[in-house]
């Protein structure tokens, strides 16, 4: 289990050089450059070259690439903005806490939602628990987060006038982009639950837990759930990834300061420094989450605990 | 002797119905795949007839003296904010989501199953390597993976299509690798190799037909996603240049006008809305029909 | 038949059992009447598909919620009738005075519960006031029983081959010495070698226990072996019960007994090839108005086809089939089936 955890740890190496290595390359084949982009179509060629020049726009992708991982890792420098010549930790360090906060405010609403109604709904199949709440699910899951921005936008700020529009500060502020980008994750949540469990419930051994002789309680919550949520906890750590596309389209539509309408908003400006580190910083903390989906993992399935402590792949 | 198996032996046993037939009798049997199938053929015709019930031209023609009309005989779902018709640029817009939808979706099966094929028959370090390859990738964030790529290449349908490919195939590798694996110890792989089949063989005739009933129902459910998917970048300014339409977009241009026009952002909303139910129906009726001890 | 006496552990009349899904009825148990006696083991056997496992779980009441549906029927056990008794009471009937082991040891347990906790758990539902020491204790001593060292109690199902799961499931089914025990085709899933071990086991325990039985299987083998009566099943119907001596030595059979029988390799007899039962078994779903074995069989009358055959008892031998029974006039009774 140890053992396990060093080496989730230390693959975040290669993970981590991997992303910015694939980053690096995208943006490499990208026409035009940071010089043209600041200094306007108008700008002298020259003007542009030296501005080039000076950032090391012009250098060869290995050693530009060397460059800034050696920086990265060394000193902890993502290096200056092209935009704002402002470094770029200050700038979206505060950014990325507050979609950090987004998403896992996310994350939290739609698991706390869709896992129990999910369970719910397998045990009393067929019944008004189970019908109503996958019928809603059913539609909610195919509601993108940006149509339910948008419409909460105008039914709860335009025309009923009870939460704030855009910004944060308050707690209000939160309510609407918090429900749209975890609404179709919760749906998600839900239809993912049901259907392990009902898979949990036909299993073998819950019909011999049953045969013990065991209430109908204790099949469904100590036999049954256990094993049930196990592929929930890994579609929870992936649901990450949809919050966080979700979060860039609710920063957007709520003007919320955050990490993901940066990204979007500096694509325009070639602003790579900021482009690279943000795509990073947030990766690393998708990484880290997917490895504590792993770990959790093990720690409920004997058998992935035993494949880990037992050979040392 | 429990209920599945005597389903099984049913249907193995003693009707011998033809096994598409089959499925699809009881595709048809549910009501939701039903109403999702007969819904997305109406919403596919329209799409694909689009040129017949409204001209292309309709959808990019700025009119000024029509702006943000409210809808009417003359412009079904009104007219936007520089006086396009809205119920043109629908079907258009339509038009061009679905089928970078589906020709993604199709793309990304196609290049996911290749690996999760080759990933799981032939395992070690082959499977290793795509594997590790698979997780490094997965940590980029779909969404900021392809806007890096549809900025860095620029945003035409190629391209978009190309990003989506890249965001969509990882389902696929992790899906039919473990198909493989599980497929690769049933005894009538085992018996093809002992035959002398070769690998591409075996993968080709035995592997892949088996593990093509989950891949479909995979497939379906992607397109759905896709959709979903494709409207989001388009609302960030990614999809198709304009003056294309295309939902997002429209969506993303209906926000000026919320106060004024709201009409102009329920229309794509509830098209986005219903074109995703409609196929996820199908995709729902479509696994419990290939996988029908799941329901009972 | 009175069970005022009470000679029986178990004795179902008349069952009819249905599998009902959206698609179509499945009747899978079509008025079975099966009898085991106090301390006896009755070898039920059958194809694959002829309601064997139904009636086992028609027993327990643990028929899917769903699906499945008891239409009519009594099953008495020690006296009462089960189908009577509430969810609540049956609780305390199942792993306690029934239990039961299912074929497949390799999916029964559960992955993540270590196989003392499961045992243990068996012990405890049964016996709300053991000490957690007297629980242990019972858990050992029942791992003891089936050959397993009690040490390993705090391991988890996959670390266990497939017989010694088994052997765990067996413990777990003993672990509060029932009355009656069901064995669903306990070997099925085991190697040959380990086939032979776990049922001489289970018979050395049934023995110890005095526990009544009944044995489920298509092997006539293990029948043999284990059994003091024997009841053939055919599209959820007895077809023809009785002694072991009845069915293996008798001369008088159904037909569909005589072609199981013929399609056992026989060491003593030379013969180039088996002798299978041609054709299938009926469609659950439409079963024949007549006798459910009159498509397939060798002396198929017209009557066959018309109703179900009545039951022909000859001491503790009974078949049901019109080569016996009055309707078809003494003349057929004696006809030698194994002619062929």
């Amino acid at each position: 289990m140890y053992r396990y955890v060093i080496k989730r740890l230390l693959f975040l190496i290669p993970t981590i050089l991997g992303v910015t290595l694939i980053i690096y390359a995208v943006m490499s084949i990208t026409p035009g450059d940071p010089g043209r982009a600041m200094l306007g179509t108008s700008a002298l060629q020259a003007d542009v070259d030296a501005y080039n020049a000076a950032l090391g726009y012009n250098l060869p992708f290995p050693i530009k690439y060397f460059n800034y991982v050696k920086a990265m890792v060394i000193d902890q420098d993502f290096g200056f903005s092209y935009l704002t010549k402002q470094p770029v930790f200050d700038e979206i360090w505060p950014r990325f806490l507050e979609t950090l906060k987004l998403a896992f405010l996310g994350v939290f609403i739609a698991a706390s939602v869709g896992i129990p109604f999910g369970i719910y709904a397998a045990v009393k199949q067929y019944s008004l628990w189970d019908t109503v709440p996958s019928l809603v699910a059913f539609f909610m899951a195919a509601f993108p987060s940006f149509v339910l921005g948008l419409l909460f936008l105008y039914f709860f700020s335009l025309k009923l006038n009870l939460l704030p529009s855009y910004g944060i500060g308050s707690f209000e502020h939160y309510i609407m982009p918090a429900l749209a980008i975890s609404i179709p994750p919760a749906a998600q949540n839900m239809r993912f639950t049901k259907s392990s469990m009902l898979e949990a419930i036909r299993q073998d051994y819950v019909r011999t837990a049953r045969a013990k002789g065991a209430a109908e309680r204790t099949v469904v919550w100590k036999h049954a759930l256990r094993n049930a949520l196990l592929p929930v906890v890994t579609q929870i750590g992936l649901s990450l990834g949809v919050l966080i596309a979700g979060a860039v389209v609710a920063e957007k539509i709520f003007s919320i300061p955050g990490i993901g309408s940066l990204i979007v908003d500096r694509i325009a400006y070639k602003d790579e420094p900021v482009i690279i580190a943000g795509t990073i910083l947030i990766s690393i903390c998708f990484t880290l989450v997917m490895l504590l989906v792993d770990i959790i993992y093990a720690f409920v399935d004997p058998r992935i605990r035993a494949k880990y402590s037992n050979t040392k792949g | 002797m429990n209920p599945q198996k005597v389903e099984s032996t049913t249907v193995d046993n003693f009707k011998r119905p033809s096994q598409t037939k089959e499925i699809w009798r009881r595709f048809s049997k549910s009501k939701g795949a039903v109403i999702g199938f007969v819904l997305f053929s109406i919403i596919a015709i329209m799409l694909l007839a689009a040129d017949f019930i409204v001209p292309y031209e309709a959808a990019i023609k700025q009119d000024f003296t029509q702006q943000l009309a409210a809808p009417s005989r003359e412009h079904f779902f009104g007219t936007d904010g520089y006086g396009r018709d809205a119920f043109a640029r629908l079907l258009h817009g339509g038009r061009t989501s679905l089928s970078i939808a589906l020709l993604a979706t199709f793309s990304s099966a196609v290049l996911g199953s290749a690996l999760g094929a080759i990933s799981g028959y032939f395992g070690g370090k082959v499977d290793s390597f795509i594997m590790r390859s698979l997780d490094i990738f997965m940590s980029v964030p779909d969404i900021l993976f392809t806007m890096a790529v549809v900025y860095a290449l620029g945003a035409n349908f190629t391209n978009l299509l190309f990003a989506l490919t890249l965001a969509y195939f990882t389902n696929y590798v992790r899906l039919v690798r473990s198909q493989v694996l599980n497929l690769a110890e049933q005894d009538y792989v085992e018996a093809a190799r002992a035959g002398g089949s070769g690998s591409t063989r075996i993968i080709l005739s035995h592997i892949i037909p088996n593990a093509v009933g989950v891949i479909i129902v995979n497939t379906t459910l992607n397109v759905a996603k896709i959709i979903l998917y494709e409207s989001t970048l388009s609302f960030l300014g990614l999809g198709m240049p304009p003056p294309q339409p295309e939902w997002g977009l429209m969506l993303s241009e209906a926000r000026e006008f919320m106060r004024t026009a709201p009409w102009l952002m329920f229309f794509p909303s509830a098209a986005i809305v219903i074109t995703a139910a409609s196929i996820n129906l199908m995709g729902d009726g479509l696994r419990d029909a290939l996988d029908p001890h799941l329901k009972s | 038949m009175a069970h005022t006496e009470i000679q029986n552990i178990l004795e179902i009349r008349d069952l009819k059992v249905i599998y009902k899904t959206d698609l179509e009825v499945v009747e899978a148990v079509n008025g079975l009447d099966l009898t085991i006696g106090k301390g006896k083991t009755l070898g039920l056997v059958g194809e694959t598909g002829a309601g064997k496992t139904t009636t086992a779980l028609s027993i327990l009441k643990l028929l899917p919620s769903i699906t499945g549906r008891i239409l009519q029927g009594e099953i008495y056990f020690d006296g009462e009738d089960i189908l009577k008794k509430s969810e609540h009471d049956m609780q305390s009937v199942r792993g306690n005075r029934i239990s039961m082991v299912f074929q497949d040891p390799m999916t029964s347990l559960n992955p993540v519960l270590t196989v003392g906790d499961q045992i243990a758990e068996a012990v405890q539902l049964h016996n709300p006031d053991m000490s957690k020491e007297q629980i242990n204790e019972r858990v050992a001593a029942t791992l003891n029983m089936v050959g397993i060292m009690p040490s390993r109690s705090g391991d988890y199902p996959h670390q266990f081959s497939g017989g010694m799961k088994q052997r765990v499931v067996i413990a777990m089914a003993l672990s509060c010495e029932p009355e009656l025990l069901i064995a669903d085709e306990p070997t099925t899933a085991l190697d040959v070698t380990i086939q032979a071990q776990v049922l001489t086991m289970i018979r050395e325990l049934r023995d110890r226990l005095g526990t009544s039985m009944l044995m489920i299987t298509h092997d006539l083998g293990i029948v043999a072996q284990t059994c003091d009566d024997v009841a053939v099943m055919y599209s959820g119907i007895i077809i023809e019960a009785g002694t072991a001596e009845d069915i293996f030595l008798g001369d008088k059979h159904h037909p569909y007994t005589v072609g199981l029988f013929n399609s056992i390799p026989n060491l003593d007899i030379k013969s180039d090839r088996l002798n299978p039962i041609t054709g299938l078994m009926p469609d659950p779903t439409n079963l024949p108005k007549g006798c459910v074995f009159a498509p397939r069989c060798n002396h198929q009358m017209e009557i066959c086809l018309e109703a179900r055959p009545g039951v022909f008892e000859e001491g503790t031998h009974k078949i049901r089939c019109y080569l016996f029974s009055e309707a078809a006039g003494n003349s057929k009774a004696g006809v030698d089936l194994n002619a062929e």
